[in-house]
């Protein structure tokens, strides 16, 4: 039996895992990463547009600050997130964008003087001061009110990546490849690491650790076409799920990004419409500015997903044998500005479809992008139920996306995140509650156990294929847990996922190898992936309202009357073949945004008393403080206090041009 | 979109598992109807799924982002994701990269590699501790240098041009146009404060910049277009004139 000890170990090596490593050693803690991959492979690497931050340097950008940025990610989460969480979050964003420069990302740089761009369709020139030149650009993101999202041309999450990586080997960080955990050691209702198994040789190890942080990304490969790298299977969340213990939060808010090139479902980032792409229909007439007049194309990405997929159905889509697409046009761009800043969209062009963007049309649908919905944390990345075990990136539900996340959040709250959870999990560790109380021959349990797993699997003979299982479940959730939904097809959906779960209890494995045996791992992840795809569609289910990117045509309203709670779901008993669901309560009373129109279409909102009630006193606090020359962050204080929540090193005021500077 | 075409392809697969002792490399040949629009991604999907699900080989973002999947297509390495099978004839060789460990069939740990130059050549930022205060405003960077250094930091590490390499087939030891791409990209930073002596110590010998013999093939297979010879050049006239 071998095992492995170490103070923090960390399932996952993208951005959010590799943070958190280089945080924890950075402590004075010893830090092992299991990864599928080497971690430059990880999915973080194909962010390409940006990172928001409200640094606020170049022109479009001035007058931004963490209020603006909260009050963006609010509405853009339509309510759902968590408040105080999302303000730690802006927080924390211009020191994380200012760490990863220093230690290497080769950030885009504002020019002072005069540059061309394209807004709305219209060549404008747009003047840059002399003070900000070399200082870090930013550019314009859908449901941004600011130009807010720094970038590397469009390399963004492949340069923050190699620099966090590079970081994490500078610490020494100890990073096992081609690991995959199976388990969690769970004992006493605490988290004592996991079981992992060895992709190359097949061999079972156990990690025992203090704290156990899960940053494995999203679940998007559960459906059948996803902008996810296929690793992207949700693993993470589907071993916390089977611990019985800990918790999933919003697993049925998943996001359709609206540019994915058809059929393949590659992304083209949100960058291209942010730059002043436009979308067209069939005969190439430009459709968003009859739906979102204000926004157009740059409305939130739920609500641009929504108006195609509307588009489409009202006959305007273009005919190909993979269904109907639109198209993305980014020639107004000009190649040059489109081989420099979208050359990783040009690239895809070529090599996928075989044009060029800067003379064709992409042909684009919206197609699912991200998962909302996590293990759900406190605002520590600690699972609310299971001590010990942490959570963060897309793989948790922190819950400053809510039920839809915009663009360029995602980066950004992985480094935030990570940045923040490493300060909680060193304080656990030097703690003297983190000391372990684990007998060992409950390692050995654990570690027998998946053993047993695995010789099942493969002793079992003339049993189901992992693979039909699979591609029927992403077919299912695709068709019926999609863009819009409603209460027929879902519970057609669940009826049917319920069944294939049943039947992968009796998948078999053809190959018989227990070493690097692709059959094998597709085989338990199927059975994982199906748990996980119960857990969206049956929440979805019971979720009768529509808000963010959780859409029920039997329900349009958003409905806060009823509906502002997380969904929380588990798993307790290892034979039941339904999740267990429950809700959380999204407390109005001391939000320092209560809920209000998010200022897409008509107003749906059926509004809960209580919000009223509480923009009367934020309004009453915001009028006496301003009365008397308060600053913003003063005011900001007094309507929702949440420094003290951070790690005191991170709680500094934020230097900006032109504000403090 | 181009007309459909229903070639069938012959796939030959190198095959072989290092962990079965019995095993012994070998070719396998498949055939699949090819597809629209379909890339040797697709098509080994195909394979796995249909007739052998034994099959090992490794894709990630299959975007040609990651440089997971590079292997030899038709002997050249490149990234298998993002090519297309229409590009091809009727019958494709697929081999694994050689000169990295082999996992099995067309799957290789680059990882292992990568990692120890990365750690022999200090791929990383070498700056001042404590000269970082996250509240103040970032250091400025001239604009033109950040896209240069950002030029050179796309590399995806997928291991094409350690494959393509000659000095690297005579010695082991060789860093590869990977590694000088990277001394070459850190050269550049101002936030590097590594001295000329510093890097010297690092690339200036026969495993590093002097072990080159300037074959072309690096820069030829990289499917990222960086301009791997001319930066062996300036680093190689970089630690000539520090000499002196």
């Amino acid at each position: 039996m071998k095992i492995i000890y170490t103070d923090v170990l960390i399932i996952g090596g993208g951005l959010a895992g590799l943070r958190v490593a280089t945080g924890v050693k950075e402590r004075g803690h010893d830090a092992v990463v299991l990864t599928l991959v080497p971690p430059k492979r990880s999915h973080s690497s194909a962010a390409q547009g940006g990172m928001q931050a409200s640094l606020a340097n170049c022109n479009m950008g001035e007058g931004d600050n963490e209020d603006i940025h909260f009050s963006d990610t609010i509405k853009g989460s339509d309510w759902g997130a968590d408040q105080e969480v999302a303000r730690m979050f802006v927080h924390c964003a211009p020191k994380a964008i200012r760490e990863l420069a220093h230690w290497g990302v080769p950030w885009t740089r504002v020019h002072r003087g005069d540059h061309n761009a394209i807004i709305n369709a219209k060549k404008v020139t747009i003047t840059e001061k002399d003070e900000a030149h070399g200082l870090i650009t930013a550019r314009d993101f859908g449901g941004t009110k600011k130009w807010r999202t720094c970038y590397t041309s469009d390399g963004t999450g492949h340069s923050m990546l190699y620099a966090m990586d590079n970081q994490a080997h500078k610490e020494k960080v100890e990073i096992h490849e081609r690991q995959e955990a199976m388990s969690l050691i769970v004992d006493d209702g605490r988290c004592y690491g996991a079981i992992s198994r060895n992709l190359m040789t097949g061999e079972l190890v156990a990690y025992v650790a203090k704290a156990t942080t899960i940053a494995t990304g999203g679940y998007g490969r559960i459906y059948s076409v996803s902008t996810n790298a296929i690793i992207c299977q949700g693993m993470g969340q589907a071993i916390a799920l089977e611990t019985g213990v800990a918790t999933l939060g919003n697993m049925e808010a998943i996001q359709f990004h609206p540019t994915a090139i058809v059929p393949v479902g590659i992304l083209t980032t949100e960058g291209c419409r942010g730059d002043g792409g436009l979308l067209l229909d069939k005969d190439g007439y430009r459709f968003m500015p009859d739906y979102e007049p204000e926004k157009k194309e740059l409305a939130s990405r739920d609500v641009v997903s929504r108006r195609m997929t509307e588009h489409i159905r009202k006959g305007k889509g273009v005919k190909s044998r993979y269904g109907d697409h639109l198209w993305l046009d980014i020639t107004i761009l000009g190649r040059e500005h489109i081989e420099k800043n979208l050359r990783e969209v040009k690239e895809i062009c070529e090599n996928f479809l075989g044009i060029d963007p800067a003379v064709d049309w992409i042909p684009v649908r919206p197609t699912q992008h991200y998962s909302m919905g996590g293990i759900r944390t406190k605002y520590t990345g600690e699972s609310q139920t299971l001590k010990g075990l942490y959570s963060c990136g897309e793989a948790a539900c922190w819950d400053m996306h809510g039920f839809n996340r915009l663009g360029g959040n995602s980066v950004s709250e992985t480094v935030v995140a990570g940045m923040l959870v490493a300060e909680y999990i060193s304080d656990f560790c030097d703690s003297h509650e983190s000391s372990m109380h684990i007998h060992s021959s409950k390692i050995e349990i654990a570690l027998k156990e998946e053993n047993a797993k695995i010789d099942a699997l493969l002793a079992n003979e003339n049993g189901e294929s992992a693979f039909k299982l699979r591609r029927r479940m992403e077919e299912i959730l695709m068709d019926k847990v999609g863009i819009f939904r409603n209460g027929e097809d879902l519970q057609d959906a669940v009826n049917e996922l319920e069944e294939l779960y049943k039947r992968s209890k009796n998948i078999e494995v053809t190959a018989k190898s227990r070493a690097a045996n692709p059959a094998l791992f597709n085989a338990y992840r199927t059975q994982r992936m199906l748990k996980l795809a119960l857990t969206v569609a049956y929440g979805a289910l019971l979720r009768t309202e529509s808000r963010g990117a959780h859409s029920r045509e039997d329900y349009p309203s958003r409905d806060d009357a009823n509906w502002l709670k997380r969904t929380i779901t588990s798993w307790p008993d290892p034979e039941q073949t339904m999740p267990s669901v429950s809700y959380e309560d999204i407390p109005i009373s001391n939000m320092e945004m209560p809920p209000g129109f998010r200022g897409y279409g008509k107003d749906m909102t059926e509004a809960h008393p209580d919000s009223r009630v509480r923009q009367s006193a934020v309004d009453a606090i915001r009028e006496k403080f301003e009365k008397e020359g308060a600053s913003r962050q003063e005011i900001q204080n007094a309507l929702m206090p949440f420094l003290d929540k951070l790690p005191k090193k991170y709680r500094g005021t934020n230097e900006r041009l032109g504000e403090n500077v | 979109m181009s007309e459909e075409n229903n070639r069938v392809l012959k796939i030959s697969i190198l095959r072989f598992d290092p962990n079965d002792p019995e095993d012994f490399p070998h070719m396998e040949t498949f055939e699949i109807e090819e597809a629209y629009g379909m890339t040797l991604f697709v098509a080994l999907n195909e394979i796995r799924e249909h007739h052998d699900n034994s099959l090992k080989f490794d894709f990630v973002c299959r975007a040609g982002i990651c440089g997971s999947c590079s292997m030899l297509v038709n002997g050249k390495p490149t990234l298998a994701c993002r090519t297309l099978t229409k590009t091809l004839g009727e019958s494709i060789t697929l081999a694994p990269l050689p000169l990295f460990e082999l996992i099995g069939d067309l799957s290789i740990y680059t990882g292992k590699w990568m990692r120890g130059m990365n750690e022999r050549l200090e791929t990383w930022i070498h700056t001042e501790e404590g000269t970082l205060n996250v509240d103040k405003l970032e250091e400025r960077m001239e604009p033109a240098l950040a896209d240069e250094i950002y030029e050179l930091d796309r590399c995806i590490e997928c291991g094409c041009c350690v494959a393509g390499c000659g000095t690297i087939q005579m010695n082991k030891d060789f860093v590869g146009a990977v590694g000088l791409n990277k001394i070459a990209r850190y050269h550049l930073d101002p936030r590097d404060k590594r001295s000329e002596d510093d890097y010297y110590e690092i690339v200036g010998d026969e495993d590093g910049v002097f072990g080159c013999m300037t074959l072309l093939g690096c820069e030829d297979v990289c499917p990222k277009d960086l301009p791997l010879q001319s930066k062996i050049a300036y680093l190689r006239r970089m630690m000539v004139k520090n000499a002196y």
